[in-house]
């Protein structure tokens, strides 16, 4: 290694060797052993990938095996029954489900984008109240599901709002679950935006209002957008806090949104495969296989909005 | 004549400002001041949910018995309020889920940010994205129904005790928790400067040495905190500990091949059931509700601080 820096004066000399003994150590390809070691590594790479995308395949084709029997109408047109097993559906579940997924969406748009375009265009980041908003935004996008079924219990079941075991109380429980989800969302749509754009339009004379509403916000709406279907997609699924907030009662009737009992989609498949019989757990199967195929289509929907709104400016 | 001029500067100040006051705008700023707001007013509805009913809760248990007794029997006969066994078993869900998650999550990560093509890449991330949005019911069905049977029919050696398992229970929780990982992990180290890896490459290093010695040593904290997300994701998750590692027996329980009861299973089935609202049963859905906001919320802080301090070095 010292020849190749022979040509240097006496200390620069020992101090390249130096560097290139160290870097030798650290870095220098072992020969084969590197080579191999390498190789081994990028299988073990590909390997963990590989596990991570089995698991989703394994789950689509358990499903479909196991419920594949109870693939027909009446899965969806028909409402549950403990009496007719073998014909009993999801038809309340998914009624319940849309209810509340209406009520998610009424509440989440307006919140969401509002929060995300105070947050990205209005706040001054040097108040400190703005940046407890923030920080507190953050903070609830981890907070578990279950608590927020607690939540939703303590005020709108009883409490404050009193609504009872209703859809409203799910669906609000939900609407606020997935919130900071669709605020980041919406500020990273926000963000991505150049603030020229928006500097341009107030350059022209328009006023903030008017430069946010006519500029930004149609640039980021398609972003924005995104965010709210990911959110729907993760409300559609989200069985734990309504488990708190009613939905797990035996409902063989329509809900009504403020009155009277209601289940929803994942909730129901729980209950059916809580029950001994075995055609309830093919029912289950049957189930999850409906409710995976409606998330992936929306899923894939959302991404490939995403990747189509992605523009560079 | 300065006295002049600062008169000048502020007559003309007053004519930049609009004649007109604006209470439209005004009134669309309040509004959306309105919509921020409501997620601090969340935060602090939260609190006052899992904490009022605690101070009559342990007025009757003491807080010494909560934490120190190790049976959780809420409701029996002679009930006993230590909330130890539920803890325990969130703990053991936690840690299998994270030796399940972390090599795949890390290893998936590294592949996508420092080996991944463009194309591959991008078709990779959305379909992680998918497994992220399968509902936890589904997973959970699925590895009641066909996991946990699969795998005692590949080890009828190991000690498998009756229909539950709270480590097939962690290992279902850690598949979902792998994309959450991948992702925050891949951030971090994909914004690690190009410099730092090609001062690396300079010197001769390999793919493998750039990957471990320079981009998961620099982007470190981004990727602890990925780790601590998951791990609090995993505290929280619901659907899968009820399903697969049941409803369990409420002793301290240990044992991975058997059924246990975590803080967020004991929450869910405990609310479902038919209990007197008010009573003392009803309010440890509070007390153990309130232990798991306090575990989560250390968790995500620590997680935003680690997250924070690898923007902080290099943007």
């Amino acid at each position: 290694m010292a020849n190749a820096f022979s040509n240097l004066p006496g200390r620069a000399q020992f101090a390249a060797a130096g560097a290139g003994l160290a870097v030798q150590n650290r870095f220098a390809s072992d020969g084969s052993k590197g080579k191999v070691a390498n190789t081994l590594f990028l299988a073990l790479m590909l390997l963990a990938l590989t596990v991570a995308i089995t698991a989703i395949v394994a789950i689509l084709a358990w499903a479909f095996v196991e419920g594949r029997t109870r693939l027909d109408g009446d899965l969806i047109f028909n409402g549950p029954s403990t009496v007719n097993r073998a014909t009993a559906g999801y038809s309340v579940a998914i009624l319940g489900t849309l209810q509340i997924i209406g009520g998610v969406i009424a509440l989440i748009i307006p919140l969401g984008a509002g929060a995300a375009l105070y947050l990205e265009q209005f706040a001054d980041k040097t108040k400190w109240w703005n940046r407890v908003i923030e920080l507190n935004i953050q903070n609830l996008a981890g907070v578990p599901s279950i608590v927020f079924g607690i939540l939703g219990l303590a005020f709108f079941v009883r409490g404050p709002f009193s609504w009872g075991l209703v859809a409203a109380a799910g669906s609000a429980t939900v609407a606020l679950l997935v919130l900071p989800t669709v605020i980041l969302a919406s500020r990273e749509a926000i963000k991505a935006v150049p603030p020229s754009i928006l500097e341009g339009s107030l350059a022209l004379g328009a006023t903030r209002w008017q430069a946010v509403w006519r500029q930004v916000l149609p640039a980021a709406a398609p972003g924005m957008l995104t965010g709210v279907i990911l959110a729907v997609s993760r409300a559609i699924g989200e069985a734990a806090p309504l488990l708190l907030v009613g939905a797990l009662t035996f409902v063989t009737f329509a809900p009504n949104f403020f009155d009277g009992g209601y289940s929803a989609l994942p909730v129901l498949i729980y209950n059916y495969a809580g029950r001994p019989q075995e055609e309830f757990q093919i029912l289950a199967a049957a189930g999850v296989l409906l409710m995976l195929a409606v998330l992936i289509v929306i899923n894939s929907f959302a991404i490939w909005l995403r990747a189509r709104s992605e523009r560079s400016w | 004549m300065s006295s002049s001029v600062m008169s000048e500067r502020s007559s003309s100040l007053r004519t930049l400002r609009s004649d007109n006051p604006r209470y439209g705008e005004k009134a669309i700023f309040a509004f959306l001041f309105f919509t921020a707001a409501v997620s601090v007013a969340v935060t602090t509805a939260i609190v006052l949910a899992l904490f009022q009913p605690l101070p009559g809760f342990f007025a009757e248990i003491s807080i010494v018995e909560f934490f120190t007794a190790t049976e959780w029997s809420p409701g029996y006969a002679r009930p006993i309020y230590g909330v130890w066994p539920i803890v325990v078993g969130t703990m053991i869900v936690v840690v299998t889920a994270l030796l399940v998650a972390i090599p795949l999550g890390l290893l998936s990560a590294i592949y996508l940010s420092e080996y991944a093509p463009n194309a591959v890449r991008k078709t990779i991330k959305p379909v992680l994205e998918i497994l992220e949005g399968i509902p936890t019911v589904a997973t959970g069905l699925f590895a009641f129904f066909w996991l946990r049977p699969f795998l005692e029919y590949m080890t009828p050696w190991l000690p498998w005790g009756g229909l539950f398992s709270t480590g097939v229970a962690g290992i279902a929780v850690g598949l979902i928790i792998v994309p959450l990982i991948a992702s925050v992990a891949d951030d971090a180290m994909r914004s690690v400067p190009r410099a730092l890896r090609e001062g690396a490459y300079a010197l001769g290093a390999s793919r493998l040495r750039v990957a471990l010695q320079v981009v998961v040593p620099a982007a470190f904290s981004g990727i602890i905190a990925a780790f601590v997300l998951g791990a609090s994701r995993a505290v929280g998750e619901t659907m899968i500990v009820l399903l697969v590692a049941g409803a369990g027996s409420p002793t301290l329980n240990f044992n991975p091949f058997e059924g246990v009861q975590t803080m967020t299973a004991y929450i869910a089935s405990r609310a479902t059931g038919e209990i007197a609202v008010g009573s003392l049963v009803y309010d440890t859905i509070f007390a153990v509700g309130a232990l798991l906001f306090l575990i989560t919320l250390a968790m995500n802080m620590i997680a935003i601080r680690f997250v924070a301090r690898f923007r902080e070095v290099y943007e």
